[in-house]
């Protein structure tokens, strides 16, 4: 019997032959990755009682989450992660002028096929679009990493998913990734691993395949998985000079479940309040009244997204009462889409061009609702409170149908609208 | 280790934005000030009604969704002494442990406890008692119960370190 790509790469870190599921292995991981949490964690760290992180040269810091500080509380929070960057000798920091951790490390080359990447924060799973084992884990345990460079894992068992077909027009990985993460439900890839493969993933950009393993955390996933190709290579080729061994399922490998998508006939598909896995088609929730319509963060902040809303706004205004926010996923995207000219007609169309963070995907900095609004989003969250106020509704989508939905001032489905 | 106390009962799916909302993730470092805003946006009477000892008792995939550990932090200053549910968010089961926060995985004992009921709960032996019955869970591993004992990971490895320093 063959051994999945989880079962080989936790091998491989392990230093065993080999491992199966269900078994608790201790790894040395290669990357470990915080935010703007690095302070948080930095205290718990020195409640250890040790003064040297172990591996200065595994750990990677991107600031994103309230980027620039909004209050002296915030400012207090980078300066003391600046601080101990300096005394660590930490020197893959990046600061408020870089992007969201999730695009930066890929960009800035950390991330190659067979990496171990923990990472503090649940959307790490976005690294296994590259054939990385990336994972979320907490602060206290990015504490005990850099201290003693070991964690604990459970191999987990491999959940595959066959998506075939033909992508319709006007459908985008999120459309995908939302309609299985309705079917499966907010637990049903609970601590798996996620091997997204098929026709339509062989085809599939780098972005999209991004976006999907993104949110496979959104279904409790451990791990999402693409089988990295000729695209990966040629995508990291330009970004990473680090040498990598590409590591694969076996053909034969045993997969807890195989689950089949044809694709043809889906159509845009929505998450509605409260929970990710309340999943419709955009047609059933079309006409809500929208009063803000978000395009960014680690899902869909990418120069494809920001492409795929230029083209159905370009020369049009969006609706009076609604603010579009635009938030390049990080500085690199930001100069491409200016030089490409997308923000400045974004900007004619009546979008608001932010800077490269996270803050408002989890209410922590900028474009926050009011009560009884509604907010449409291309993020990966919709949970209650999550844009900083309970009684707000979040509605997510793919970029396509926030920018749709901007011109009409409420959820609208894109078969009009298509060029 | 066993624990006594008043259960808080609630449903499928509790996420880590309505344990501990993300406005506050990177403005309060004191846990009794996390304690403050424990379950804010689910159930706003727990933190000020919840005392020591107290369990909370959930559906299937508690604490889903961010990494934050505060949602295993404010929860335990506010006094949950531990959470029973049907399931575990994966990032959230490993920072309650960490947070020497016991967990039990138990879907019948979850189907036949009410809300406000006093329940006790055995971790050596894997044993709930509620109104209705006694329950058996699978008791945790010794790795798992050296954390806990030990007040949660950081203590934890702390110790381990001071044990390979003096060997």
């Amino acid at each position: 019997m063959g051994k999945t790509f989880a079962e080989k790469m936790l091998a491989l870190k392990s230093g065993k032959e080999s491992v199966v599921t269900g078994e608790i292995v201790t790894v040395s991981p290669d990357i470990v990755m915080s935010h703007d949490n690095t302070a948080a964690i930095a205290k718990k760290f020195k409640q250890i009682g040790i003064n040297k992180v172990k591996h200065p040269e595994k750990i990677v810091i991107p600031l994103d989450h309230c980027v620039p500080a909004a209050t002296e509380k915030y400012a207090v929070n980078h300066k003391e992660i600046r601080e101990f960057v300096q005394e660590q000798k930490i020197e893959n920091f990046y600061d408020i002028n870089t992007g969201v951790c999730h695009q930066v490390l890929p960009e800035k080359g950390h991330i190659v096929p067979g990496t171990l990447i923990l990472g503090a924060d649940s959307h790490t799973t976005t690294y296994g679009a590259f054939g990385a084992f990336a994972a979320g884990i907490g602060r206290s345990e990015v504490a005990s990493i850099w201290a003693t460079d070991e964690i604990w894992l459970r191999v987990p068992e491999t959940i595959k998913i066959n998506i075939e077909g033909k992508i319709p027009p006007g459908i985008y990985p999120k459309d995908i990734i939302l309609r299985i993460i309705g079917d499966l439900g907010a637990d049903g890839a609970l601590y798996k691993a996620v091997e997204f493969s098929g026709k339509v993933i062989k085809e599939m950009d780098i972005g999209g395949r991004m976006t999907l393993c993104n949110m496979a955390v959104e279904m409790g996933a451990k791990i999402g998985y693409v089988e990295p190709d000729e695209k990966t290579i040629q995508w990291l080729a330009p970004r990473t000079n680090k040498k990598y061994e590409i590591i694969k399922s076996d053909a034969d490998a045993e997969y807890e479940k195989i689950i089949d998508y044809d694709i043809s006939d889906l159509e845009p598909q929505i998450a509605c309040p409260h929970t990710v896995d309340n999943v419709k088609p955009v047609s059933k929730v079309a006409g809500t009244k929208i009063n803000q319509a978000l395009i960014g963060t680690c899902t869909n902040g990418r120069l494809e997204d920001l492409k795929v809303a230029n083209e159905i706004l370009r020369g049009k205004k969006i609706s009076n009462g609604v603010r579009l926010l635009v938030f390049p996923a990080s500085m690199e995207v930001f100069a491409q889409a200016m030089e490409l000219g997308i923000l400045q007609e974004l900007v004619k169309s009546g979008a608001v061009i932010m800077n490269p963070g996270c803050g408002p995907c989890l209410g922590a900095h900028e474009g926050a609702l009011a009560p009884g609004e509604v907010c449409l989003s291309t993020a990966n969250r919709n949970f209650k409170g999550r844009m900083g106020c309970k009684e707000a509704e979040v509605y997510l989508a793919s970029p396509a149908i926030v920018a749709v939905s901007s011109l009409y001032g409420e959820i609208t489905d894109i078969k009009g609208d298509l060029k | 280790m066993s624990i006594k106390g008043k259960v808080w009962k609630y449903g499928d799916d509790v996420n880590t934005d309505v344990i501990f909302p993300g406005k506050y993730t990177y403005t309060i470092s004191d846990p009794k000030e996390m304690a403050v805003h424990a379950l804010e946006d689910l159930d706003p009477k727990f933190a000020k009604e919840v005392k020591k000892e107290a369990i909370i008792v959930a559906g299937r995939n508690f604490g889903c969704g961010s990494s934050r550990e505060q949602a295993a932090t404010c929860l335990k200053y506010a006094g949950v002494g531990a959470i029973v549910a049907k399931s575990f968010s994966r990032i959230f089961f490993r920072n309650a442990i960490n947070q020497g926060l016991p967990l039990v995985q138990c879907k019948e004992a979850v189907e036949n406890i009410s809300s406000g009921e006093t329940i006790t709960i055995d971790f050596e032996k894997g044993e709930l008692s509620c109104k209705k019955d006694i329950f058996k869970f699978p008791p945790l591993p010794e790795s798992v119960l050296g954390i806990l004992k030990d007040g949660g990971l950081i203590p934890h490895i702390k110790k381990i370190i001071k044990i390979k320093e003096g060997e």
